[in-house]
């Protein structure tokens, strides 16, 4: 039984800063705008969230400056892809290569240092119930705020107006704007709120996760988080389904090697990025789900004709 | 009045060429102002990273080096790319060239003879199209994203060559070291004079005119640039997505597992953990920086392997963090994309005189997210 509580309580550690940046991309995705550079906004709110804690001791400082990070990164990319019309995946790519390199640049000073990490829930009573508790009640409060936004990202893009019209935005923006809605207004928004999810998957990694700062310690997970939007077919609840199979993957490396299956440590390192692999070919190959699915102007300039 | 962005129907060459130069000075500003932010002689930091490691004949040749893997990676990319194509994973193409050619010069240890080098070369470039073909298989029989699938075999490339050298092909009496052997005399690139300027130089430099000769004078060339412009055109013409989707992942994989050989069996003599600083994923700015053309990514590759070579230096000279290479090639391609809207529309005060609107409505250009 402690093995199953243990698992439980790693596999949903792994999956929460997943959650978090492809929660936030397919808000980006679903208003029309593919950001590829997730893993680049990811290392910026790592390191955004590292030195803050560090430097002031308060990891909501920390968290906030990650999301501040987060999003200031996805506004270059705004500006870059909706006001100055560039193409989106090239500017994803280089958001990511000046992602890597601006975060190892600012976290130079702090690599190896020790931070405070954000500390599980107690609630007493609760938390003690066998099992349950420590798997309902005893996660880091990060973990409960991933579930909590993903909840929020469902309601406003079904329940609400203001979600239909984002929604309508991606679907045909020449149509949304000649209704008279602020496309491009409206795309920054959804980039922005992108970034600050990816800024907060980092900052997890960064303050909970592992809490430390390294170079590219995001090790791909921008990348399977926006493998996990397609996975999920754009649909939030999906995303945590994806994000806790992957989760699972995770542990799966960790427990072969504590069982003492003579696998070498790189195999199994491997599982993660093959999973995804595997995962995208078997969601992908119904062509025309991905079609019935995908936002229909994801990826394209929108340049109103006058 | 308002400024606005109108389609251009047709770009003058003169803009397509000054947005890159444009661009190049813009980053210079751009780094010079962050040095000066962090307290660096700005004048002094640009001088060490652009002007000093090509002051002597030694540096010259380094960034010949640098280059080579950059302009060999980013001409393959630049085929797909201008197909629509995006193959991202060059760095893991360019891991499994080094692993099949690196494992063909460990296997003929010791063994002398002109035909290993050849062999090597022929190895390494099997390997990297064997690689490459895995995304453009799950892309043309599953329709899988080619840009999750080359990423996310990156890492499982360098996964599997740490696995190697820590294993199968550790150094035997490398005292537990994860590196390989030395490569033997026959299986290591000739270089030019005392410098580390090797062959593979002059067959990337080969490279970039076949590559020129292909895309201007044949018809493949002609229908890649077909398909990437509009898609249905191409469909209509008989030219076939699928098949541009294989060529380019074969040609630019081929092209990047050569590379890879060409450094195990040049600058760096053996297999080890790590083979490449990113040139890979540096290539893909190439390619862009050099507007998709050869002759364009080869000035392109020898800017960027002078970032490399510049880091390097500023690194020794002022203590500035390697990392700000980075930093520069991002901003770079920043400015780049950003000049680049100039190349497809043109600013315009308040609105359209009637004429312009008529011969805009006549001869609309697609968007450029739809094309590009």
């Amino acid at each position: 039984m402690d093995q199953f509580v243990n698992f439980m309580v790693i596999m949903l550690g792994a999956a929460t800063p997943l959650i978090f940046a492809a929660v936030g991309e397919l808000v980006t995705e679903k208003s029309g705008v593919l950001n590829l550079g997730v893993e680049g906004m990811m290392l910026m709110g790592a390191v955004a969230a590292f030195a803050t804690t560090l430097t002031t001791g308060s990891p909501v400082l920390g968290l906030i400056a990650a999301m501040a990070a987060g999003v200031m990164m996805s506004m270059i990319f705004g500006l870059l892809t909706l006001t100055l019309l560039a193409n989106q995946v090239a500017t994803g790519l280089a958001l990511t290569i000046f992602g890597i390199g601006l975060s190892s640049f600012v976290g130079q000073d702090f690599v190896g240092k020790p931070v405070q990490a954000v500390a599980a829930v107690d609630l007493g009573p609760l938390t003690a119930i066998p099992v349950i508790g420590p798997i309902v009640f005893g996660q880091n409060p990060l973990v409960y705020l991933a579930l909590a936004v993903v909840a929020g990202v469902a309601w406003f893009l079904y329940r609400t107006r203001a979600g239909l019209i984002l929604r309508a935005v991606g679907e045909s923006h020449h149509a949304a704007h000649a209704i008279g809605y602020p496309v491009i207004a409206i795309r920054y928004g959804a980039v922005a709120f992108g970034g600050a999810m990816a800024g907060l998957g980092g900052a997890y990694l960064s303050l909970a996760y592992t809490p430390m700062w390294v170079e590219n310690m995001t090790a791909g997970r921008g990348w399977i988080a926006l493998a996990l939007v397609v996975f999920a077919t754009w649909r939030p609840w999906r995303v945590v389904a994806g994000a806790w199979l992957f989760g699972g993957v995770t542990i799966l490396q960790l427990h072969a090697q504590g069982a003492g299956i003579a696998v070498p440590s790189q195999l199994m390192n491997m599982l993660p990025y093959l999973a995804t692999i595997v995962v995208l070919v078997v969601i992908s190959r119904d062509a025309t789900r991905i079609r019935m699915n995908a936002p229909a102007s994801i990826g394209k300039v929108f340049h109103p004709e006058r | 009045m308002r400024i606005k962005l109108e389609a251009r129907a047709h770009t003058p060459a003169a803009v397509v060429y000054a947005t890159p130069v444009v661009a190049a000075l813009l980053t210079a500003v751009a780094g010079g102002v962050l040095f000066a932010a962090l307290g660096y002689p700005p004048l002094q930091a640009l001088h060490a990273f652009f002007i000093q490691p090509l002051s002597t004949l030694n540096g010259l040749a380094e960034v010949g080096v640098k280059a080579t893997p950059l302009v060999l990676i980013a001409i393959g990319l630049s085929i797909g790319f201008r197909g629509n194509v995006w193959n991202i994973g060059a760095e893991g193409q360019l891991t499994m060239g080094a692993v099949t050619g690196g494992a063909v010069a460990l296997a003929f240890y010791d063994v002398e003879g002109v035909w290993l080098l050849p062999l090597m070369t022929l190895a390494g470039a099997l390997g990297g199209m064997a690689y490459g073909a895995i995304p453009a298989l799950l892309k043309t029989r599953f329709n899988a994203s080619e840009i999750l699938t080359s990423l996310m075999l990156t890492y499982v490339a360098t996964l599997f060559l740490s696995y190697l050298v820590h294993g199968p092909l550790m150094d035997p009496d490398g005292f537990n070291f994860p590196q390989s052997r030395l490569f033997h005399d026959s299986a290591i690139l000739p270089v030019l004079g005392f410098t580390r300027l090797h062959l593979g130089a002059a067959v990337a430099l080969f490279v970039v005119l076949a590559g020129w000769f292909v895309m201007a004078r044949t018809l493949i060339g002609f229908q890649i640039k077909v398909i990437g412009l509009t898609p249905a055109a191409g469909g209509y013409a008989g030219f076939s997505q699928k098949r541009v989707v294989w060529l380019s992942f074969l040609v630019s994989g081929g092209l990047a597992g050569m590379a890879g050989l060409f450094e195990v069996a040049g600058p760096i003599g053996q297999l080890q953990p790590s083979i490449s600083p990113g040139y890979g994923f540096t290539a893909i700015i190439v390619a862009f920086l050099g507007r998709l053309h050869p002759l364009g990514i080869l000035l392109a590759g020898l800017l960027m392997a002078l970032s490399y070579l510049g880091g390097e230096v500023a690194q020794i000279e002022l203590g500035l963090p390697l990392a700000m290479t980075g930093v520069f090639q991002g901003m770079l391609l920043f400015f780049l994309l950003g000049a680049d809207v100039f190349t497809r529309y043109r600013l315009r005060l308040g609105s359209p005189p009637a004429a312009a609107r008529v011969a805009a409505a006549a001869d609309k250009p697609k968007p450029a997210g739809e094309a590009a």
